[in-house]
């Protein structure tokens, strides 16, 4: 499943725009491959970031994952609810899943970034 | 996946792959690390039944008039001293007292025995043990690459099981063993495990594994039996306190280090291979000791991870995870002598910060009785 209207990334997240707040979160093909997501960290809400920084860590039952900015700016929310649950992830990647929401300081770097039909391309080679 | 060259493949290969299994190598064989997730399937061995393939295991048959005294000199056991049908958990340590590998050594018959070992060490075990029993009137039989085993594990794998053995299982004690069959073909019945629950374990030829997990399968399945692998087995024996080569067990620890002093048998006949060692290591105490952490803030502690006391870095994790039985962050590691006592608060170093970790006693889980 790759959601039409979305950006993705190489490392399996998700970017929706929407003004100048990008929500970003992991793939399905992310939380299927990292199995039962069990902890998770994010940044703090007023930190400016650089594209494809480490702003988080996914942690599933056996391995630890980075997460990464896909724009630069600043983190204006974190997703709540991730601290107790973080298997949102696996049960709804693009939706209750969502785990971070970025201010975006330069939209031209969105362009830099996937398309649904690219992502779908790089999923089917993976 | 890609599988590096001389990847072994497990004899129960097409049955993974027609359950959607995710493969992964684990000690140079291509293993299921899960099927629906690691989480379902440690909770249903906790509370139904879970089946494994561990045809990765090395199995190794000693037979001949001085078997027993052969394996008394290659381990720190002593497997004279084992009644028929019994088992025993034991080591194969190098002469500097380092563990090369752990062990479960069954007695089949007054001549007969077999030691299984982990897959990774199964080679270097077989090795080891060809030069220990020279001189000794014993043969020694590597079957590993022919022999598939299949683990049943869980409350209801007794149940499960029953109907499809000529083995009597009331009889069989934990650590025992029979030969009967199992699904109509040859098997070796086992009642031991690596969950931390009640279960068996079959032994049977690669031509015919795949008969036995077939018809454990479907006779399970009403009762909530799935298959389960080396994910949750990891999880199952970390909760049940059991070591693991390569994380708690290794080169550079002693039995004694890792609380397992007791299946050095000083006191048997005859010399064994390390002694000299073990018992200078027992004399001069231990330069660590494995203990259980439970994280009491947020993060998990793994592998590899630091331990501190204060300032002081005073250990490394071996193993850690989120229980699922738990639901907490537990850990075993190895820290100074001078920590180790329960309710001593630690703090792990979890990526650039430090987290408390208390000392609890092992095992995080017992099952209930």
């Amino acid at each position: 499943m790759v959601p039409q209207g979305l950006r993705y990334t190489k490392e399996h997240e998700w970017v929706r725009l929407e003004g100048d707040v990008a929500t970003v979160g992991i793939t399905d093909y992310a939380a299927h491959e990292l199995g039962d997501v069990v902890f998770v960290e994010l940044p703090e809400v007023g930190r400016t970031v650089a594209q494809l920084a480490p702003v988080g860590v996914i942690e599933s039952v056996k391995a630890v994952s980075d997460l990464f900015a896909p724009v630069a700016g600043e983190v204006v929310e974190t997703n709540p609810d991730l601290t107790s649950k973080p298997e949102l992830l696996n049960t709804d990647p693009f939706g209750a899943g969502w785990m971070l929401r970025i201010a975006v300081s330069d939209k031209a770097q969105l362009d830099n970034l996937l398309d649904s039909a690219g992502y779908e391309l790089l999923v089917a080679e993976a | 996946m890609a599988q590096s060259l001389g990847t072994r493949t497990s004899p129960l290969a097409a049955e993974h792959e027609a359950l959607g299994a995710r493969m992964i190598e684990f000690g140079g064989w291509l293993m299921p690390v899960s099927y629906a997730g690691i989480l379902d399937e440690h909770r249903a061995v906790r509370t139904r039944a879970g089946l494994f393939d561990l045809s990765h295991m090395g199995e190794l048959f000693l037979e001949g008039p001085q078997a027993a005294e052969a394996l008394g000199y290659a381990l720190t056991t002593n497997p004279s001293a084992l009644a028929l049908g019994r088992a025993h958990y034991s080591m194969i340590c190098f002469q500097t007292g380092g563990i090369l590998d752990d062990l479960i050594v069954y007695r089949l018959g007054p001549d007969r025995f077999m030691g299984v070992a982990n897959a990774s060490n199964a080679a270097a075990v077989s090795d080891a043990l060809a030069e220990r029993i020279d001189g000794f009137e014993v043969v020694l039989d590597d079957r590993s690459l022919a022999t598939g085993l299949v683990a049943i594990q869980g409350p209801l794998a007794a149940g499960i099981l029953k109907p499809h053995t000529d083995v009597n299982l009331a009889e069989r004690r934990y650590y025992s063993i029979a030969e009967g069959h199992v699904a109509g073909v040859p098997a070796l019945v086992a009642r031991t495990g690596y969950t931390g629950e009640d279960g068996f374990e079959v032994f049977a030829d690669h031509a015919s594994i795949a008969t036995v997990w077939s018809t454990l399968l479907d006779a399970g399945k009403k009762a909530g039996l799935v298959p389960v692998g080396l994910g949750a087995r990891d999880t199952l024996r970390l909760e049940a306190g059991m070591p693991l080569y390569g994380n708690e067990l290794g080169p550079d620890t002693t039995p004694f280090e890792a609380g397992l002093g007791r299946v050095v048998k000083f006191d048997k006949e005859g010399d064994f291979v390390g002694r000299t060692a073990l018992a200078k290591a027992e004399a001069e105490g231990p330069r660590k000791m494995l203990v259980g952490l439970v994280v009491r803030g947020r993060g998990i502690a793994r592998h590899g991870y630091d331990v501190f006391s204060g300032e002081n870095r005073i250990g490394k994790v071996t193993s850690g995870t989120l229980s699922p039985t738990l639901n907490q962050p537990i850990a075993m590691a190895y820290v100074t002598p001078s920590s180790t006592e329960p309710g001593t608060i630690l703090e792990v170093g979890v990526r650039d910060q430090r987290v408390p970790a208390e000392i609890v006693p092992l095992p995080f889980y017992k099952r209930p009785t």
